[in-house]
């Protein structure tokens, strides 16, 4: 049957242009609507994300962009609509659990722990694999230094990937704006997470320091065969990096598919793209 | 100059994490320590145990809990007096339901039944934040102090609501009562404090530290990296008030010998251990002791000078340390959130490049 | 209806007098934190400077004559003067306008953009600071404070009432003090409402409770706005402490008050005026009914100390914005 040979194709994934390979269906939003008393933020939205594949959601300001990936979090529960994660229907969960799961995120507007280093930082990263128990972490003995050293490891791999050797033992209050942001990159990367959501990692940035978070992101893709799901402004990073895009325009979904085919979409260019004049 | 850190290469991250990484800390906590334990029990006397040493080490036990909740974690209390209470009258049923119990397992059991008081006030902090929270365990104090003196069972149904703590020795040496010399009792309390501090330092730098300041700098973004709320909070709640019940049961039994609850943990013992850790520095172990030291020295040291070498009355050196506490607490607030532990690192980083300029 | 009865009825009727007392007091918190989002612990210790002050005033005591007698061995204590009331309160006024410039300049100026937390703790030591310094300026010991407010019980109210309830029941007690008290509290009230809606440094302090940076975008004062509102509190201050020091005389006590206030604003909500009226009326209600039929007989008694705490608890898990409050929302 055609159906059945479709969803087989669909699960298979397939292969890019560049030879990267992209899964099968990982996370599915089916009928996603969320309201905060009266306002209605998400609107009967449905989309997929694909294993492997950067996927950009993009919208003019207050579509719901970063609502819906503060549900795709466990932050918010839309009131109507479920979520399918490979496959499976999930609960209710809480934001925590959702991490566990390997689900790891970086904020709009910076959400580092302003009292720590850049080290501890990208340590708190590690939160969801450190399993030492309070006693041994108390008397420090058995697994517990031995973890710390261990994860620490993987930490200074980051940071290395990340270029941001200099700065590791600075209190993240201190750093400048670009720099806070590849901090929070490393820390949402540092989880070593299946699905990584990042909410304008390139807001209040020069267009050197834009390439170098493209090429972090492509890299982070390239290398550890992230999913990535990233919310953006800037039109040229996306039609650049993202496999497929879906356009949202107060709080529903207005456009879905690849980056051309999202760009000669003529309601996604009379709500957000416009026209290009002579 | 005087403070040497070049040359000092670490070669792995085990050597990069350690408590005091530069060598001349490592020295200077060495030789702390050999100080105050082969030195101060041939030196300390009556005076000096009870006017400064012993709650000194006391104090710092219930700022170092207080620390934990407050400093790491966030969560603000002002009910630590109400739970020194707790862990005095754990000592006191202890001591005298059971005869036979060894005074060290009276204390940590103290503490431990001190926790589970704790966890149960700290889960209102499951839905409130900052002051309100401050102010629920306000709640708390209050509630405690008048259970402790209204329930006759906890004082044994004395006539005077007052308790005493039973003779008591440990490896053969007095520790409570008339017979304690101060030796013993200075040497039981820094027992307590350096394991506790120590125990205390391990739980912070570790991944449960880093859940309790990710906890206290951002709750959201931390729960959504994968740190347990609940867990994590009540876990402050719990080690805290191990320590602070740890703290009181000690002063209770080594120090005090007789308490009546509204004077001994009244809501002013509360604010003295919250300004404490202003002083000393948030979120630092060393800290701690630093505003313990500087809290019990004041009262200590303007009576010496007012009273001692001015003559003035005594009323007159007690308004003054309000002064002086009420102001610092501001200043230090100001000018350094850290308080005396950041000026302390401040002053080392001096220390380095002293006498050079740069 | 039986004595019992009417005895609950004039319980409740002094635990609303009671409630009004500690409404006082709640509304400087609530002034000072709706225009600057600081919870001010140090308004007890205001009342008690306050009162001390007006004491000191109207005696003709000598500021700080225990301290210069100690260091210049002199035996001053008073000017030999005697103000009259109206003339003391005016300068204690001008005194706290002064107190609130200094908090400002000194305290505030430094602190703009901290934690709610760290403010907070300033004020806490800002509290101790001011005890010890009333302290040393006018003296520890407990002091008189008459302004003419008449005080005992009303007579005329107790005798009218007498015939209610039968022969063991002799008329509704309420202490005139707690009359005059409640008269000047809903005086009070209508003007800060009135205040806060009508005028324009009214709004100008609502643009400044709402966002600091958009009220100074808009051209508002922001140090001028504080040291409006903490002249007000000042003002309160006085006037709780005017009532409180008349009732059981000055004396460190009365900065405890602060203490009590804080379940008052957690059930009326830290924003909101007319909810310290009504969160000080539930408290003080509940308090004393609460010890009549229930802590008195069965608990023991003296559960007033703790009672609105737990209360104010229940609300915090349950309601954390208070009656009145504004809805405190998350977002990331």
């Amino acid at each position: 049957m055609i159906q059945a040979e479709m969803a087989e194709m669909a699960d298979a994934g397939y292969t890019t242009a560049d030879g990267r390979k992209i899964g099968g269906i990982v996370m599915e939003m089916k009928n996603i609507t969320l309201r905060f008393g009266g306002v209605v933020a998400i609107k009967d939205i449905s989309f997929d994300i694909r294993e492997g594949e950067i996927r950009a959601i993009i919208g003019p300001n207050g579509a719901g962009k970063s609502s819906m990936l503060n549900v795709i979090n466990g932050f918010y529960h839309p009131q109507e609509g479920d979520i399918f994660f490979h496959g499976k229907k999930r609960r209710s969960l809480k934001p925590y659990q959702i991490a566990e799961q390997g689900t790891a995120r970086t904020f709009q507007n910076i959400a580092l722990f302003k009292g720590m280093s850049t080290l501890d930082n990208i340590m708190t990263g590690r939160i969801t694999h450190m399993k030492t128990n309070l006693l041994d972490q108390m008397l420090w003995w058995r697994s517990a230094e031995a973890e710390e050293v261990a994860n620490r490891e993987v930490v200074e791999r980051i940071i290395d990937f990340l270029e941001i050797q200099a700065i590791r033992k600075t209190p993240v209050g201190r750093l400048p704006y670009g720099l806070q942001k590849r901090v929070e990159l490393g820390r949402a990367l540092a989880a070593e997470p299946k699905l990584l959501l990042l909410d304008e990692p390139m807001a209040g940035m020069n267009v050197e320091e834009k390439e170098d978070m493209s090429r972090f992101i492509l890299d982070v893709n390239d290398e550890f065969g992230t999913t990535i799901a990233l919310i953006e402004h800037d039109m040229g990073v996306v039609m650049d990096i993202a496999d497929r895009v879906v356009v949202m325009d107060y709080g529903k979904k207005i456009g879905d598919g690849t980056p051309s085919e999202v760009r000669a979409n003529q309601a996604v260019i009379d709500a957000y793209l416009g026209v290009a004049h002579d | 100059m005087l403070y040497r850190e070049s040359g000092d290469f670490k070669t792995s991250y085990a050597k990069d994490q350690q408590t005091f990484p530069i060598a001349f800390d490592r020295a200077g906590y060495f030789a702390t320590l050999a100080f105050a334990v082969l030195v101060v029990p041939f030196l300390i006397n009556d005076y000096w145990a009870n006017a400064v040493i012993l709650p000194f080490l006391i104090y710092a036990i219930a700022a170092i809990g207080l620390n934990i909740l407050t400093g790491f974690c966030g969560q603000v209390s002002l009910g630590s007096g109400g739970f020194m209470a707790v862990g005095a009258y754990a000592a006191y049923k202890l001591m005298t339901s059971f005869p036979d119990m060894s005074m060290i397992f009276v204390i940590l059991l103290s503490g431990g039944v001190t926790a589970l008081v704790g966890i149960l006030f700290g889960l209102p902090s499951l839905r409130i934040k900052g002051f309100y929270l401050a102010v629920a365990t306000l709640a708390a104090q209050f509630f405690l102090v008048w259970l402790f003196n209204k329930v006759p069972w906890f004082y044994n149904y004395s006539a005077t609501g007052m308790i005493n703590a039973p003779e008591r020795s440990v490896f053969g040496q007095a520790i409570t009562g008339a017979e304690a010399s101060p030796v013993t009792s200075y040497l039981f309390c820094l027992g307590f404090a350096f394991i506790l501090a120590w125990v205390a330092r391990n739980l912070t730098r570790g991944v449960n530290g880093r859940k309790w300041m990710a906890i206290r700098d951002m709750d959201i973004a931390a729960e959504i990296i994968g740190v347990n709320p609940l867990k994590t909070k009540l876990t402050a709640f719990a080690i805290s008030s191990f320590y602070v019940g740890v703290a009181g049961a000690l002063l209770f039994t080594v120090y005090l010998g007789s308490v009546e609850v509204g004077e001994a943990f009244g809501v002013g013992k509360s604010f003295l251990i919250l300004f404490m850790i202003i002083i000393g520095g948030l979120g630092s172990i060393f800290g701690s002791f630093a505003g313990a030291a500087f809290m019990v020295l004041l009262p200590v040291l303007l009576k010496n000078i007012m009273v001692g070498q001015f003559g003035w009355a005594t009323d007159l050196a007690a308004h003054f340390e309000f002064i002086i506490v009420g102001g610092l607490i501001i200043v230090f607030l100001i000018l350094e959130p850290h308080g005396i532990a950041q000026l302390w690192r401040i002053t080392k980083e001096k220390l380095r490049l002293w006498p050079f300029p740069h | 209806m039986s004595a019992e009865f009417y005895f609950g009825v004039e319980v409740f009727l002094n635990g609303l007098m009671a409630g009004v007392m500690y409404s006082l007091v709640a509304l400087g918190f609530v002034l000072i934190f709706k225009a600057s989002g600081i919870f001010n612990y140090a308004q007890g210790v205001m009342a008690l400077f306050a009162a001390l002050t007006l004491v000191g005033f109207q005696n003709g005591q000598i500021p700080f004559a225990h301290l210069i007698n100690a260091i210049f061995g002199t035996e001053l204590h008073h000017f030999g003067w005697h103000m009259p009331a109206f003339l003391a309160i005016v300068c204690t006024l001008l005194v706290m306008i002064a107190f609130a410039y200094i908090v400002e300049f000194l305290i505030l100026k430094h602190l703009v953009n901290q934690e709610p937390i760290i403010l907070f703790m300033a004020t806490i030591g800002l509290a101790y600071f001011m005890e010890g310094f009333g302290d040393l300026m006018w003296g520890s010991d407990i002091k008189k404070l008459d302004v003419g407010i008449p005080q005992g019980g009303n007579f005329w109210l107790e005798e009218n009432t007498a015939f209610l309830g039968g022969d063991n029941f002799y008329g509704f007690y309420l202490d005139n003090l707690d009359i005059v008290a409640a008269i000047l509290a809903v005086f009070l009230v209508s003007g800060l409402v009135a205040f806060s809606q009508y005028t324009k440094t009214g709004r100008a302090l609502r643009a400044v409770a709402d966002d600091h940076q958009a009220a100074l975008s808009v051209g508002i004062s922001l140090r001028t706005i504080w040291v409006i509102v903490w002249s007000i509190a000042g003002f309160v201050a006085l006037i709780a402490g005017i009532m409180w020091g008349t009732k059981s005389g000055v004396q460190f006590s009365l900065s405890l008050i602060a203490l009590k206030a804080l379940p008052v604003l957690m059930l009326g909500g830290f924003t909101s005026i007319p909810g310290a009226i009504i969160g000080g009326l539930l408290i003080g209600v509940g308090e004393k009914m609460f010890e009549f039929l229930i802590g008195a007989p069965y608990l023991g008694g003296a559960t007033e100390n703790w009672f609105a705490y737990m209360l104010a608890l229940l609300f915090l898990v349950f309601r954390p914005q208070g009656l009145f409050g504004e809805k405190i929302i998350e977002r990331v």
